[in-house]
């Protein structure tokens, strides 16, 4: 068993990063599992923040609080936790930040949004917009105020598999348009970040192929992009119900009539075809874990969650998660 | 209890064989067997009821993109080699767009072979034509306002792309739209429209502002590249929006039939949800729910917790593992159908007159002609 974490000393183990960028294939579950590994961090101590920059008010679906605002705001978390918070970023509102930070703009910039230049900027240079949804969670990640860091782990709810390279490879989108200048040097300090020891990126899959090839892509693409890789998270994995070998229609007839079930031949047929199939599923998920292991990232299993995520199984992963080595 | 024999029952083969469908959309959430549908539905268009078909796929999984013969992106359909149409004397063919080069061939159909040199040189426009979120939904469209121009085919099946929503493909043509009427592009366009070369020259004093801000922030290398490719979509405006608006129009039309693909998962389900609404406001043709990877029982009549309960009793009395085991996987099973059922129950009570098919799920994925056979009868009345 692991010692209690002091609430502020250096943690662990585990999740050594600061900053947790989860990505996956979609409908693997990263909004979930980014939001238990939250909830894991905040248990062991650290100060945490939760971020989302999808627009899809995910976080605040899970916790089940109102929207969230372009505001880090308070998330409920278990008794003896650090504080946790959460942010959706809003590329709008993370220009005009930016823009009041380095250029003092002020009503100048407000007056930017009425004439639909932030629409325009983002939706001409995509790549702009990535550097400021990137650029506002470098910035949560090293701030500090006297000295201290306000957030001691930022835990990144990223886009799927299929646009993570592209989203964390900010220097090579903006280094296309701006050749100079502060966006240049923003998009600098970002990737410096991004591949550096402080970041992990962990890979949400299921077993499943398409989830999987996507993982073993994105590994792949983040290896060239040389930003580190965290772990590989297995979710809504099965709880095991085999305890024994294969089952003959005689043992399985016998055992019905012990239990007092019908022993009707379309009832033993029945099951034994679903056993079958599972024994056939499970062999598939064993060939596909094994494809896992070979990208020499330390996995983590999930369990499934017969009745969807809530609060209380968002608790019941982050305890996995805070097992996990 | 809701149940889904609550919904009319999707009839797909009905659908694939009406010569009066031109185009058949499918949509719905990442993930959920999309690109696998669109293909076993082609497939059938073209065995069963002998129509000469085109499916467009979008981001195909590599093994399945080879069961199609797509070995290569090139933007243009091939044959697909190795099926049935000996009898029905159907086609298939299958491509996988290639957005970077659809962009291209659009902005060479509305200028000369010089000015288009200029636009592909532009950073801008290869950010746009290779980033924009959007620009693969405005690119599936525009390859669909292509191939149905085209005449050649009786029937076109429709991949969307794998958006952070379904309601991007509906989305993307207006919001790009909305950007070339934006009072931005039209203030930048205005030096250009007027022959200046400069690009602020006409500077209102809230003008002067922007430019200020834009200068500081990007660079004055930016602004350039930046003006030089606003004038030379401008050459291209009108083709563009009217070219969306056509297929706009195509897609209310009664020769398409959109099929909304899902799984029996919350997101899913939710997603569905959100497009059929979208769909009757649009006065768009929804044709049935396609529910992929559903789970059934082979024993009905055996609950969960009658199966769970017997399970638990040979275990203690010991000697029968093999037994309980089989009961506990039933059980896990029966669990999972009604979760399942009543996941699927929520659209069907939102959207009672949607007919709904259900599609038992598969073991493994599909990775060739045969198993898009399967899944295409699967989908069909038996």
């Amino acid at each position: 068993m692991r010692v209690a974490e002091q609430s502020n000393g250096p943690v662990n183990h585990g999740w050594p990063a600061r900053l947790h960028v989860v990505t996956g294939k979609g409908g693997a579950g990263k909004t979930s599992v980014a939001a238990a590994l939250a909830l894991a961090l905040a248990a062991e101590g650290r100060r945490t923040l939760l971020v989302e920059v999808e627009g899809r008010q995910g976080i605040s679906q899970l916790f089940g609080t109102p929207p969230l605002p372009y505001e880090e705001r308070p998330l409920p978390t278990a008794e003896g936790s650090a504080e946790l918070r959460a942010l959706a970023v809003d590329p709008e509102e993370a220009l005009l930040e930016y823009l009041d930070m380095f250029y003092k703009l002020g009503a100048a910039g407000r007056a930017l949004r009425k004439f639909g230049a932030i629409d325009f900027a983002t939706t001409i240079a995509p790549g702009l917009r990535d550097v400021l949804l990137t650029g506002k969670v470098k910035e949560a990640t090293t701030r500090t105020t006297d000295g201290n860091r306000v957030y001691q782990a930022v835990v990144l709810d990223a886009p799927p598999t299929g646009r993570i390279g592209r989203f964390l490879n900010v220097t090579a989108e903006t280094a296309r348009l701006a050749k100079v200048g502060p966006i240049k040097s923003q998009s600098e300090g970002v990737a410096a970040l991004l591949r550096s020891p402080m970041t992990a990126v962990h890979v949400v899959t299921l077993l499943e192929e398409m989830p999987v090839q996507e993982t073993v892509d994105a590994i792949a693409e983040l290896n060239q992009l040389e930003i580190p890789i965290g772990k590989v998270i297995v979710n809504a994995t099965g709880a095991p119900l085999l305890t024994s070998g294969r089952v003959t229609q005689a043992e399985l007839r016998q055992g019905l009539a012990a239990a007092g079930l019908p022993t009707d031949r379309a009832t033993v047929a029945g099951l034994l075809t679903e056993t079958k199939a599972h024994r056939t599923r499970l062999a598939l998920e064993e060939s596909l874990r094994a494809e896992l292991a070979e990208l020499g990232r330390p996995l983590v299993e999930l369990p499934l969650l017969p009745g969807g995520v809530d609060r209380a199984s968002l608790e019941e992963l982050a305890t996995v998660l805070r097992t996990a080595n | 209890m809701p149940s889904d024999h609550a919904a009319p029952r999707l009839d797909v083969d009905r659908i694939l064989a009406d010569p009066g469908v031109r185009i058949v959309v499918c949509c719905g959430a990442g993930g959920v067997g999309k690109t696998t549908t669109a293909a076993a539905l082609a497939l059938r268009a073209a065995e069963r009821h002998g129509r000469r078909t085109v499916v467009l796929t979008i981001d195909p999984a590599r093994r399945l993109a080879q069961s199609l013969g797509l070995t290569e992106l090139d933007n243009t359909p091939r044959p697909v080699k190795g099926i049935d149409i000996e009898a029905s004397g159907g086609e298939l063919h299958a491509m996988m767009l290639d957005m970077k080069r659809t962009f291209d061939e659009v902005v060479l159909a509305h200028t000369d072979p010089a000015k288009a040199a200029e636009i592909f040189a532009n950073p801008f426009y290869q950010a746009v034509s290779s980033t924009f979120a959007g620009t693969q939904e405005y690119m599936a469209m525009e390859k669909l306002g292509q191939l149905h121009a085209r005449g050649e085919w009786d029937l076109i099946v429709v991949d969307t792309p794998p958006s952070r929503s379904a309601l991007d493909f509906l989305d993307a043509p207006a919001r790009l739209s909305r950007f070339l009427d934006g009072k931005m592009l039209r203030m930048l366009l205005a030096p250009a429209r007027a022959g200046g070369r400069s690009m602020f020259s006409l500077v209102t004093a809230s003008f002067g502002l922007f430019s200020r801000a834009v200068q500081k922030i990007l660079g004055a290398q930016l602004l350039t590249d930046l003006s030089g490719f606003v004038a030379a979509l401008d050459s291209m405006f009108g083709g563009f929006r009217q070219r969306a608006e056509q297929t706009y129009q195509i897609l209310q039309a009664r020769e398409t039939a959109f099929l909304l693909v899902a799984t029996p998962e919350p997101d899913a389900i939710r997603e569905a949800a959100y497009f059929a609404r979208r769909l009757g406001e649009e006065r768009m043709p929804l044709g049935g729910l396609v529910l992929n990877r559903v789970h059934r029982t082979a024993v009905p009549e055996l609950s969960a917790e009658q199966s769970l309960a017997a399970a638990a009793e040979l275990t203690a009395a010991g000697g029968h593992d093999g037994a309980a085991d089989a009961l506990r996987v039933h059980a896990a099973l029966a669990e999972r159908a009604v979760r399942e059922r009543g996941m699927a129950a929520t659209f069907t009570n939102a959207f009672p007159g949607v007919p709904t098919v259900a599609v038992t799920a598969q073991p493994a994925d599909v990775h060739d002609v045969d198993g898009l056979r399967t899944i295409g009868a699967a989908i069909s009345l038996p």
